[in-house]
């Protein structure tokens, strides 16, 4: 059974088809490309997953259950994680407390050992302490565990955004064009960082991208998007020589 | 975390302890003159308004003004439970303030789907529509006002403000308040993180609302009247005045400003045509020099007299 089956996927504003009749089957552990021109409905479909957008049409199946209509942080719940394409970090608090948000769905205590401070508050705190300190480690931002978050250099802030959505302990990660302003080493670092982290964490990964050396470096199996359709499937080497593909990205050829 | 009494606290604690004997030394010698007294009592009711104002305002981010409101609830709540049914201070009190604290959830459910100027208008207008209720209500005196015997002494009021302003703290450096701070700070952000925005927002609300509402019974059982004229919109505007000069955010910044603002407006209190002026201007000025309030943000801290248990630090700003 896929882990996330998404059929016949539709979304309208209007007049306007963002995402139609889209279809995508994603089995546990895979990494997945999603690719398009811009405006071809990549992020529409993202918040779609997210339950930032409600769908018009079709099935979104994420472990076999339907997710319509649920609101964003329910289907966080469940095991699906993002990031953003422009960093929506929480920029004024510090590294730390980004993380230990993420954390707070599965905090432990309730809000009156919190008024009184009875020692279930403390055994909490000190547990997502611990937890958000781990995960900084591997992330190697521990040592900036205090800083705030926006006076981070942008690659870091980058990190940290995954390294947030990693504590909300995800079996499936979105992620919406992770190298987005990043020059050559660093996407280079960030391919690597992807890899490890899904064996480390086993995740499931689907992420959208504009850079095509870290799609087509990383991704086992690619989909490409334009006008809201699916035009082409398949591993790298069949979507670099796909002819769609190639009209998708640089116009049709002209006889 | 491991040291869950450090000296920063210890320090707040004598200090805390200190201003309530000296004031009460006072009270007992007979040498405070009532003036002052009743400047003191109001600072505590004031303490109580803005940081619970400022819980709603400041870290969640949600602008309220309708706070005059749930003060006036709280008000008449306790004094109907003091004075028709004879009941106990601590009774009233905390009937004023649950009463209020589910005024403030009916309120927040419909109101807090609104963003912005909508929030700040919606409970602008709740707290008027409160007003104009007990305006019309014969049983609690109408226009004329609601006598309320004064029972409230130094210790009461004092204490009361203590442990409210404790438990909003603990609130706010607790995973809750944390998850209250991520919708002011990125509202998408916090959803996608599994935090169930509507529900902090109400539950910011309602905390708000509650001590709000305590605040009110305090004032009722101190000041031998109450009218609805005193809970109208400028009160919610001084209260507010209170959270923003103190800095949007800052716990210590709102026990600040309902200081200043206080005794500030005590001092003129010879002079009340001049009063609304010298605020006028003192929020100009501080809009020009400090557009974030006295301490912005930050918390006022003591942490240069601590060496150990600075770990704390982490979850605190």
């Amino acid at each position: 059974m896929p882990l996330l089956r998404i059929e016949k996927l539709s979304k309208s504003f209007g007049g306007l088809k963002a995402v139609s009749n889209l279809n995508i089957e994603i089995n546990e552990g895979e990494l997945i490309g999603l690719i398009g021109p811009n405006g071809a409905g990549k992020t529409t479909a993202f918040n779609l997953l997210t339950g930032v957008y409600e769908q018009t049409e079709g099935k979104i199946l994420f472990q076999d259950k339907d997710m319509r209509g649920l609101k964003p942080y329910h289907v966080t719940q469940r095991g699906m994680a993002r990031t953003f394409q422009n960093i929506r970090l929480f920029s004024d608090l510090s590294v730390i407390d980004n993380v230990k948000i993420a954390y707070h769905q599965r905090s432990s205590y309730g809000i009156f050992s919190a008024f009184l401070r009875l020692p279930s508050y403390y055994a909490g705190e000190e547990e997502m302490q611990r937890k958000a300190m781990e995960l900084l480690k591997i992330f190697n931002l521990d040592h900036k565990a205090e800083e705030i978050a926006k006076n981070l250099p942008y690659g870091e802030q980058r990190r940290l955004e995954i390294a947030r959505a990693l504590g909300t302990e995800p079996k499936l990660l979105l992620l919406d064009e992770p190298a987005a302003g990043m020059n050559p080493q660093e996407t280079h670092d960030l391919m690597n960082l992807i890899r490890w982290i899904r064996e480390k964490f086993k995740l499931t990964i689907l992420l959208i991208e504009h850079d095509m050396s870290l799609v087509m470096g990383v991704c086992e199996r690619i989909y490409v998007l334009d006008y809201g359709m699916i035009i082409a499937q398949g591993a790298p080497d069949e979507i670099k020589s796909n002819p769609k593909v190639i009209e998708a990205y640089l116009g049709e050829e002209v006889v | 975390m491991g040291k869950r009494i450090n000296r920063q606290s210890v320090v707040t604690l004598l200090g805390v302890l200190l201003v309530y004997a000296i004031v009460q030394g006072s009270i007992l010698m007979d040498i405070l003159p009532p003036f002052v007294a009743l400047t003191l009592i109001q600072v505590c009711i004031f303490i109580i308004l803005s940081t619970s104002l400022n819980l709603i305002n400041g870290i969640t981010g949600q602008f309220s003004i309708g706070h005059a409101g749930f003060m006036a609830i709280g008000a008449y709540m306790a004094a109907i439970v003091v004075v028709k049914f004879q009941g106990p201070l601590m009774l009233a009190l905390l009937a004023g303030a649950l009463v209020s604290a589910l005024a403030g959830f009916l309120i927040g459910l419909p109101t807090l789907r609104l963003k912005g100027d909508y929030l700040a208008i919606a409970t602008l207008g709740f707290g008027e529509i409160v007003r104009i209720i007990f305006l019309n209500m014969e049983y609690v005196g109408g226009a004329s006002g609601f006598s309320v015997p004064k029972t409230i002494t130094w210790t009461w009021a004092f204490w009361l403000m203590v442990i409210s302003v404790i438990i909003i703290r603990n609130f706010i450096y607790s995973t809750h308040g944390r998850a209250c701070i991520s919708i002011r700070e990125n509202e998408i952000a916090a959803d996608v993180m599994g935090i169930n925005t509507t529900k902090y927002k109400i539950m910011a609300f309602t905390i708000g609302a509650f001590f709000a509402g305590l605040a009110g019974g305090i004032y009722a059982n101190y000041l031998y009247i109450i009218q609805p004229l005193t809970f109208s919109f400028l009160k919610s505007f001084d209260i507010l005045v209170m959270v923003v000069l103190g800095g949007l955010g800052s716990l210590t910044g709102s026990i600040l400003g309902a200081v200043v603002m206080t005794v500030v407006s005590a001092a003129l209190s010879g002079w009340p045509e001049w009063r609304l002026v010298i605020t006028a201007i003192l929020l100009i000025v501080m809009m020009i020099f400090r557009p974030k309030g006295l301490l912005g943000t930050k918390e006022f801290s003591l942490s240069f007299l601590g060496k150990k248990g600075e770990k704390n630090a982490s979850s605190k700003d």
